[in-house]
C-alpha cells in the first residue's frame, strides 16, 4: 500500500487517491504536429525506478498532487500540489 | 522418439519409470543464431515453436532471465476465450482459440485444455444491448455466442446470486468454446516441441543490452556473453519498455499491477468461466479444486509483482456479490503479474523502428488466451518481415495513424483498459 503526504490533509492512505497519469509528459501546444501529440498522448518512459506522476486525492481535498513515487519499492518521496515542483515541501 | 502418450505411461510404468527425459535440453548458447527470442513465457517459446513448425527456422534461441514459466505465464487466470467485440480482435482471438483447440496435437503435450464455457453476465438493458451486440458481431464473424437469460445463467451456474438486490443477474453472453487450459503446461508444452525441433532454450541469461548498428539488430548482449542475430524478436510483456530503451525507442506502454488469487482445495461447484458485469471480477475452478479469480489493474504503473489490499478487498468484494456463498472461503494465495498496458487496450505485434527487431507485447491483461496465436502471428513477422493479416492492425503506428482499436472506448489512458 501507498501512503502518500497530501500537502493539504497530511499523510493518506492509498484508498483515497486516484493515479491521473505520467507528469514527465509535457502537453505541446494544438499545433505541434502529429508526432508531437503521439509523444505526448500514448509514448511513455515507463522506467523502472524513480517517476513523476499525477495524483487526484479523490477522497480528500480533490487536489491533483505531484508525486516522486519509485515503481519497484512503491516508496514516496516527493510530494507537491499541481503547479508546484516535486520536491517542495508542504505548503 | 521421446513422445507422450497413454501407451508410453503404461510402458514406462513397467519399467520403473526410468525412461523419462528432461522436456527440453539445457544446452550452452551459441555466439550466432538465425532468429534470438528474448522472453521464455509463452509467447517467446510459442514463437520460436512456430517459426521451427511453419517456417522452418530452426537455428532459434529462446533467452530468458530466469527458470522459463514463471512470468506472466505463471501468474494469470488460465481463460482461453475470443469473444470480443471489434473485428480486429476477434479475428485474431478466434485464430489464436482454433490453435488452442488443436494445440495438445500439435505439441504432443498435455495443456488441459477444457473448452467450459464463459458467461459474461450482464445487470441492465444497456449492458443486454451492449452483449447482444458483442455477440452478433461475433456470430456474424463465425463465432460461437448465445445469449442466455437469467435462469439459464442459473442453470450454468447454480451458485450465483441472480436475484441480488443491487446488481441482479438479467443474463449472460456466452462463449461455449471458451475456458481454460492448464498454464505452466502450456509454457512447458511449448518448450518441449520447440526443443524437439532444435530450438535451443537458453534459461537464466538476462539480456542487457541491445546491439544496433545502422538502424538494424545485429543481436543483444547478455549476462552469458554476446549473441548475435540479425533478427531479434521480444516477448517480454511488462519489461517491454526496459528493452526498447536499450535499443534506442519509446513505445506506447505502461507497465501496471494486475493481481489473481486461489482459494482453498474445494469439492467442485463451478463449471464454467464465469465474470460479474457490475465490477471487474472472473472466476473459475481449477481441477485440483481451488477457485481462481481475478479483478482490475492496482491503478499505478509498477514493476513491483506484489500486489495491494485496496485491489484485493473489491475483488473479493464483487465475488462475493456474485457469489454469496465464497463469503465463507478462506484465499490461499494471491500475486501480481507485470501488464504492459497500451493506450487503446489491444495489442502489438509488429516490426519496430529497429530494423530486424520485432516485438510481441501490449498485452494488457489479456495475454494468456493469445499465447499460440501471438506465437504464430509473431513468427511469421519475423520469418517474412511483414505482418500476417490478423496482425497487421496491431502496429506501434496505428496512435499517430489515428487507428486505434480500443474494445472498451475510454481513450489514450493506458490504466484505464
Amino acid at each position: 500500500m501507498l501512503r502518500i503526504d497530501c500537502p493539504h490533509c497530511g499523510p493518506r492512505d492509498e484508498a483515497e487517491f486516484t493515479y491521473r497519469g505520467d507528469a514527465t509528459v509535457v502537453r505541446p501546444g494544438p499545433d505541434a504536429g502529429i508526432e508531437a501529440w503521439d509523444d505526448y498522448l500514448h509514448l511513455r518512459d515507463n522506467p523502472r525506478g524513480w517517476t513523476v506522476e499525477w495524483w487526484l486525492h479523490s477522497a480528500g481535498c480533490r487536489a491533483v498532487l505531484k508525486v516522486r513515487r519509485h515503481t519497484v519499492t512503491h516508496q514516496v518521496d516527493a510530494v507537491a500540489v499541481a503547479g508546484g515542483r516535486p520536491g517542495t515541501d508542504r505548503a | 522418439m521421446a513422445g507422450y502418450s497413454g501407451l508410453r505411461i503404461l510402458s514406462e510404468g513397467l519399467r520403473g519409470n526410468a525412461g523419462w527425459r528432461p522436456a527440453w535440453r539445457k544446452p550452452e548458447p551459441r555466439r550466432e543464431y538465425d532468429v534470438v527470442v528474448v522472453g521464455g513465457g509463452g509467447h517467446g517459446l510459442a514463437t520460436a515453436f512456430y517459426l521451427a513448425e511453419m517456417h522452418g527456422i530452426t537455428n532459434v534461441a529462446v533467452l530468458e532471465k530466469g527458470p522459463i514459466g514463471l512470468g506472466n505465464t505463471g501468474r494469470n487466470t488460465t481463460i482461453v476465450r475470443s469473444n470480443y467485440l471489434l473485428p480486429e480482435n476477434h479475428d485474431f482471438y478466434e485464430h489464436s482459440l482454433k490453435l488452442w483447440e488443436g494445440l495438445e496435437q500439435s505439441l504432443n503435450y498435455n495443456v488441459m485444455m477444457s473448452q467450459r464455457g464463459v458467461i459474461n453476465v450482464f445487470h441492465n438493458d444497456a449492458q443486454r444491448n451492449g452483449a447482444i451486440r458483442r455477440g452478433n458481431a461475433m456470430r456474424l464473424a463465425g463465432i460461437d455466442a448465445v445469449l442466455l437469460d437469467g435462469p439459464g445463467v442459473k442453470a450454468m451456474c447454480p451458485l450465483l446470486d441472480i436475484s441480488n438486490g443491487r446488481f441482479p443477474v438479467m443474463g449472460g453472453l456466452l462463449q461455449p468454446r471458451g475456458g481454460t487450459a492448464r498454464h505452466d503446461a502450456v509454457a512447458w508444452g511449448f518448450a518441449h516441441a520447440a526443443d524437439a525441433r532444435g530450438v535451443d532454450i537458453i534459461e537464466h541469461c538476462e539480456v542487457t543490452g541491445m546491439i544496433v548498428e545502422g538502424g538494424a539488430i545485429r543481436g543483444v548482449r547478455t549476462t552469458r556473453g554476446e549473441i548475435r542475430a540479425p533478427k531479434v524478436g521480444l516477448a517480454v510483456a511488462g519489461s517491454t519498455s526496459l528493452l526498447t530503451e536499450m535499443a534506442g525507442f519509446r513505445v506506447p506502454i505502461e507497465s501496471h499491477l494486475l493481481q489473481a488469487f486461489v482459494s482453498e482445495g474445494l469439492k467442485p461447484m463451478i463449471d464454467c468461466v464465469v465474470t460479474f458485469g457490475a465490477g471487474h471480477f472472473y472466476i473459475s475452478q481449477s481441477d485440483k479444486g481451488g477457485l481462481v479469480f481475478g479483478g482490475g489493474l492496482d491503478g499505478y504503473p509498477s514493476y513491483g509483482q506484489r500486489g495491494t489490499l485496496r485491489e484485493a478487498e473489491h475483488v473479493y468484494a464483487a465475488g462475493v456479490s456474485m457469489i454469496p456463498a465464497l463469503g465463507r472461503l478462506r484465499g490461499l494465495r494471491s500475486w501480481a503479474g507485470i501488464m504492459d498496458m497500451s493506450p487503446d487496450g489491444s495489442p502489438f505485434i509488429c516490426r519496430t523502428p529497429v530494423r530486424g527487431l520485432y516485438m510481441t507485447a501490449g498485452w494488457c491483461y489479456g495475454g494468456f488466451k493469445a499465447t499460440p496465436g501471438s506465437g504464430w502471428c509473431h513468427a511469421w513477422t519475423i520469418a517474412r518481415d511483414e505482418p500476417h493479416p490478423l496482425n497487421a492492425a496491431f502496429t506501434l503506428e496505428r496512435f499517430r495513424e489515428g487507428r486505434m482499436i480500443d474494445e472498451r472506448g475510454n481513450g489514450p489512458f493506458h490504466w484505464m483498459h
